[in-house]
């Protein structure tokens, strides 16, 4: 139409890139539902609950991906010049900027709220009382567990006492100390009962990571921080650092098991205690 | 040389070097910081291909590295910390190097004066000060990949206590300093080029040159600017006090009792989580500094060549206004898991899907603008249209990042890098390309081969694509930032291939990246003439000056602006364009 | 259906704005400039004001947060603040006398009163490094505590600034010598003036800083 009301023509360059369109869009619906690589196996019982957030958020951004990009490759599919017609001068709708403006919002107010329900659960609840309690220590580049022992009392730790083979400065003299079990990036807990972590950094930022728990929080060195998460599958899992500390970064890495029970966590205890 | 003319008097003619080199005109200068940057961009470029060839073969041996890379490849194995110094200076060159300096150094000093139709910048002696200090500072930067005790490792956001104890990782001693300095020096040219660009564009608009008449460029770059001069001193100052934790015994951001290879550091009461609050207040309005010119460019471009209006442009100069506003209380989300007050956690969720909104709002008008158009495919509207088509894809997984809850599994992994590399990199790049591309024969007075132009957007979208949005399938795994080799985890080896796929198709971006060096400076001095002054017929002042301009841009006389710069297929014009510069008559009543 | 933007009247043509007073647009060439109603000198004072500020805002926000770290310990100020403190409002008010003559077209006064100004700036600068040295004598250095690094910095970073500041009064000076300040064209002065008072301002904004901790 000459005053560009109808379709364009329909160019070689503008089919192209509308095709190229369409085929991100399939591919990521692909990736993004079939799931050929996805989120490591879920371990912990509030990672649930991030997960399905993330599953919120995804179908949001998804609808919002594919028609958006969708409504792209088919304008450049169908607008190409022609070499005589006009195109449309309209170019302005306020009802329409508003609609999809307040669409827009009440959509990302929505999601802004069902985060905060997952993060308060997470950070403004109250902690479980009845816990396997550890304190992690980051260092450059290893991850060492403390456990309190049977009488649930950590003993004295004093950095004057660190060297190469205690290297969180255990006060062994101190009669608390005397069933803590320390060990290097090894770490163990019961399945079914909610772990405390305590976290600390002797040098730089490390961060712990539990990619199947879900959790990950920075060891800031100046600062105790506590996570805690309930993990729901026996298995062993990997631990990692997610924060740049430094040359061995990449290799700072523990294990997490699992213990199908409190007995069988407490004959791992035994177990590490006498080393 | 620093005073303009009219044309009334003449002027000695000045030598190759005053006028090539150590020149005041903001044309030349824009060039300078054009070509200055592309350099960088091979220097940053090359070491994120080093980067993808390990992250593909962590554990391959590779002889011929070892004879080019000696020291870094000791054994034909790259050596971790060279991983981490890649990381750092790439992400380094990268932001300020390229992106903030061609953009809105580049383009900025080029288009200013001649879009708004002045003769040069406010203080054009201040405007060269501010590329030989840019320049300078890239020669520090470039010098710190060279120190014999490492090039720096903190990563580019530099977090203390990593950055702030020169034994906590080789190349955090005069490395970093380096480091510093040359974001130092950045910073003052950026300030002086800032205080060029807001000063001319308010005082030396030509008549009739309303604010509301300016091409969303002139927009975008104003509040660029204003933005990069409320956050760039705070990056400063915290620079200043990272420096005197360095090298003058401070704890600024060190806490008491660290201990760094079972030895206690002499440090006292500081707070790394400063440093964090510090660095992002001023980083992430850095991010808007970087996307918002290209967002106007892109605008303007992608309106001349749907030969169409922008739409609503009205709420495309509100929505950069309120993304500027907003930049400044997000910052936090670079910080959810960081052990900062979870509270302020929810706060920094609200503001940051808050400032989603605008965002949403540009892209319903850029889709606007090309629905109903008459789409001209040179490589520039191509460039445009993939701007809009990458910035779609980056922003929206901005919002997973940006819901707290969610963010605590996708912080610092991949997730992440494919985030802000789409809305922040490639995006922007697109942006540039465009311009590069539209502008190229208003700078040159010759066309670019528009040939090589089409290959090297469809490999570069392409190429893009395949690298970035893979990136966001390996965070979803797990996969961490910053890590030299993913395969010493098992929960990450069974997502190697995709790793392989990435870096393939990284080299396949780099290599068709010549495709438009070549392009650009053979088609300098042997591209096909431009003859016309408006081969685009695009409306803005620029196109009514001769290609190139000459010094003082529009001889005899100054423009005379009628109307804004977006009347392309006005009914009842016999042209489908009308330049700001032609006057309204009465039958144009639309 | 399309919308007629404001800007677009028909037929008539805008007269063009008046030549704004004082200040000069990048081109001599009549009749083009904006009409923005402030100068383009004035305009990069505030601008550069505005970064100036911003560095210190950013400094200050650092010493707020670490002021409630256990760490932190006040250090006893040099006495010599506050005289140095008196020099520098009395050379505000010097040049602030310095810029009323000049409009009177006074011009001896002018230039007596720049000089008095100057001088009290470079004085103050003396004195901070002298209040340093009392520092020093005490054995308080950049690294002895937390407040006591942020003192050295911020007063250093305050001493170059108004460092800046004495250059640009002696340029403005020797203009002054050479009679190229007007009563009605006196521009340099009074920039130089704006960015002596805000200096000024931010002394007294970081003195108070450092004395109510």
């Amino acid at each position: 139409m000459a005053d560009g009301s109808g379709p364009g023509r329909i160019t070689l360059s503008g089919i192209v890139l509308a095709a190229l369109i369409l085929i991100l869009i399939v591919a990521s619906l692909y990736f993004f539902i079939a799931q050929p690589y996805w989120f490591p196996t879920l371990a912990s019982e509030h990672g649930r609950r991030i997960d399905s957030l993330f599953m919120a958020v995804l179908i949001v951004t998804g609808i919002a991906f594919v028609l958006v990009q969708g409504a792209l490759g088919f304008f450049i599919a169908r607008y190409g010049e022609n070499g005589s017609e006009r195109a449309s001068y309209w170019h302005d709708n306020p009802k329409a900027e508003a609609f999809l403006l307040i669409t827009t919002a009440v959509i990302l107010t929505v999601l802004v709220f069902m985060g905060q329900r997952v993060w308060a659960s997470i950070y403004f609840s109250d902690q479980p009382a009845d816990a396997t309690i550890i304190q992690v220590t980051g260092e450059q580049f290893s991850w060492t567990f403390h456990y309190p022992g049977a009488d649930g009392q950590f003993g004295r730790t004093d950095t004057k006492l660190i060297t190469n083979t205690n290297n969180i400065g255990l006060d062994r003299e101190d009669p608390q100390a005397k069933d803590d079990v320390v060990s290097q990036n090894v770490m163990h807990a019961p399945a079914g009962k909610p772990v405390r972590v305590r976290l600390r950094s002797k040098d730089v930022i490390h961060s712990f990571f539990l990619p199947n728990f879900r959790i990950k929080q920075d060891a800031v060195p100046g600062m105790g921080i506590e996570v805690w998460f309930t993990p729901t599958r026996t298995g062993q899992y990997e631990i990692a650092c997610a924060e740049l500390c430094g040359l061995g970064h990449y290799r700072m890495k523990g294990f997490l098991t699992i213990d199908e029970s409190q007995d069988a966590f407490n004959k791992w205890l035994a177990e590490a205690a006498k080393q | 040389m620093s005073e303009s003319h009219s044309g009334d008097h003449a002027h000695p003619e000045l030598g190759f070097i005053r006028k090539y080199i150590f020149s005041t005109d903001h044309k030349i200068i824009g060039i300078q910081y054009m070509i200055t940057a592309m350099a960088m961009a091979v220097v940053g470029g090359l070491l994120s291909m080093l980067m993808r060839y390990q992250l593909a073969w962590p554990q391959g041996v590779s002889p011929l590295m070892a004879k080019i890379f000696p020291v870094a490849y000791n054994g034909g194995v790259m050596e971790p910390g060279f991983y981490i110094s890649l990381v750092t200076m790439h992400g380094t060159i990268m932001v300020f190097f390229l992106f903030t300096a061609v953009l809105t150094g580049g383009f900025g000093n080029f288009l200013i004066p001649l879009q708004i139709g002045a003769r040069d910048m406010a203080f054009p002696f201040l405007n060269a000060l501010s590329y030989w200090v840019f320049l300078l500072s890239c020669i520090v930067i470039f010098a710190a990949l060279f120190v014999s005790s490492g090039a720096p490792m903190g990563g580019w956001t530099a977090y203390a206590p990593l950055s702030a104890i020169p034994a906590a990782a080789p190349g955090q001693a005069t490395g970093m300093t380096l480091w510093i300095t040359a974001i130092a020096l950045f910073s003052a040219s950026g300030l002086m080029g800032g205080l060029n660009y807001i000063t001319t564009i308010l005082t030396l608009r030509t008549r009739g040159m309303s604010m509301m008449r300016l091409p969303l460029t002139q927009w975008s770059l104003l509040v660029t600017s204003i933005l990069g001069l409320l956050a760039f001193p705070v990056l400063l100052g915290a620079g200043i006090l990272l420096m005197f934790d360095r090298l003058g015994g401070t704890s600024f951001f060190v806490p008491a009792g660290i201990i760094m290879n079972q030895m206690p550091v002499d440090h006292s009461g500081g707070h790394p989580l400063l440093w964090q609050h510090l660095f992002w207040f001023f980083g992430h309005p850095e991010v808007y500094i970087v996307v918002l010119p290209a967002m106007g460019m892109a605008s303007d471009i992608l309106s001349t060549f749907c030969r169409k209006p922008i739409f609503s442009y009205r709420m495309m100069v509100y929505s950069m206004i309120a993304i500027a506003v907003l930049s400044f209380v997000v910052w936090g989300h670079h910080m959810f898991v960081s052990g900062m007050n979870p509270f302020l956690g929810s706060v920094f969720t609200l503001t940051t899907l808050l400032i989603a909104v605008p965002s949403a709002v540009k892209t319903f008008n850029w889709l606007g603008t090309v629905w109903g158009a008459r789409i001209r495919f040179t490589p520039a509207a191509l460039f445009a249209l993939g701007f809009v088509s990458m910035f779609v894809s980056g922003g929206l997984s901005g919002i997973f990042l940006g819901t707290s809850a969610a963010d605590i599994q996708l912080q610092d992994t991949y997730f992440v890098v494919a985030h802000f590399h789409l809305v922040m990199a490639i995006a922007p790049l697109f942006a540039a390309f465009g311009g590069l591309y539209f502008w190229f024969p208003k700078m040159f007075g010759r066309f670019m081969n528009p040939t090589l132009g089409k290959i090297h957007f469809w490999f570069t979208f392409i190429g893009a694509y395949c690298v970035f949005f893979p990136m966001h399938i390996i965070g979803v795994g797990g996969q961490m930032r910053r890590i030299y080799d993913p395969t010493q985890y098992m929960f990450l080896q069974q997502q190697q291939p995709v790793n392989v796929f990435i870096s393939i198709s990284a080299f396949v971006l780099g290599a068709a990246q010549l495709v438009f060096l070549f392009n650009f400076l053979f088609s300098i001095f042997a591209g096909k003439r431009a003859l016309e002054r408006n081969p685009w017929h695009a409306t803005t002042l620029e196109w009514t000056a001769p290609s190139p301009p000459g010094h003082g841009n529009f001889p005899p006389e100054l423009p005379t602006v009628y109307r804004w710069p977006f009347d392309f297929s006005m009914p009842g014009e016999r042209e489908d364009y009308v330049p700001q510069t032609v006057p309204v008559t009465i039958t144009a009543r639309h | 259906m399309p919308v007629v933007t404001e800007e677009r009247r028909t037929g008539i043509v805008p007269p063009p704005p008046p030549v704004p007073p004082g200040g000069r647009g990048g081109d001599d060439s009549s009749g083009s400039g904006s009409s923005f109603p402030i100068s383009k000198g004035q305009i990069a004072v505030w601008i550069l004001l505005t970064a100036v500020l911003m560095l210190f805002a950013g400094l200050s926000s650092a010493y707020i947060v670490l002021r409630g770290v256990p760490a932190w310990q006040n250090i006893e100020l040099p006495w010599l603040l506050w005289p140095n403190t008196a020099i520098l409002l009395l050379s505000s008010v010097a040049i602030d006398i310095s810029r009323r003559a000049v409009r009177r077209n006074d011009m001896q006064s002018m230039k007596r009163w720049l000089a008095v100004g100057g001088i009290l700036g470079f004085a103050f600068l003396i004195g901070q490094l002298a209040a340093w040295r009392q520092l020093v004598h005490a054995g308080v250095y950049v690294p002895s505590t937390l407040q006591s690094g942020f003192f050295y910095i911020l007063t250093g970073l305050h001493g170059l600034h108004l460092l800046g500041g004495v250059v640009a009064l002696g340029v403005v000076f020797g203009k002054a010598l050479k009679n190229r300040l007007t009563a009605f064209n006196y521009e340099p002065l009074k920039l130089c003036a704006m960015y002596w008072h805000v200096m000024d301002g931010l002394w007294i904004y970081l003195f108070l800083l450092l004395l109510l901790s």
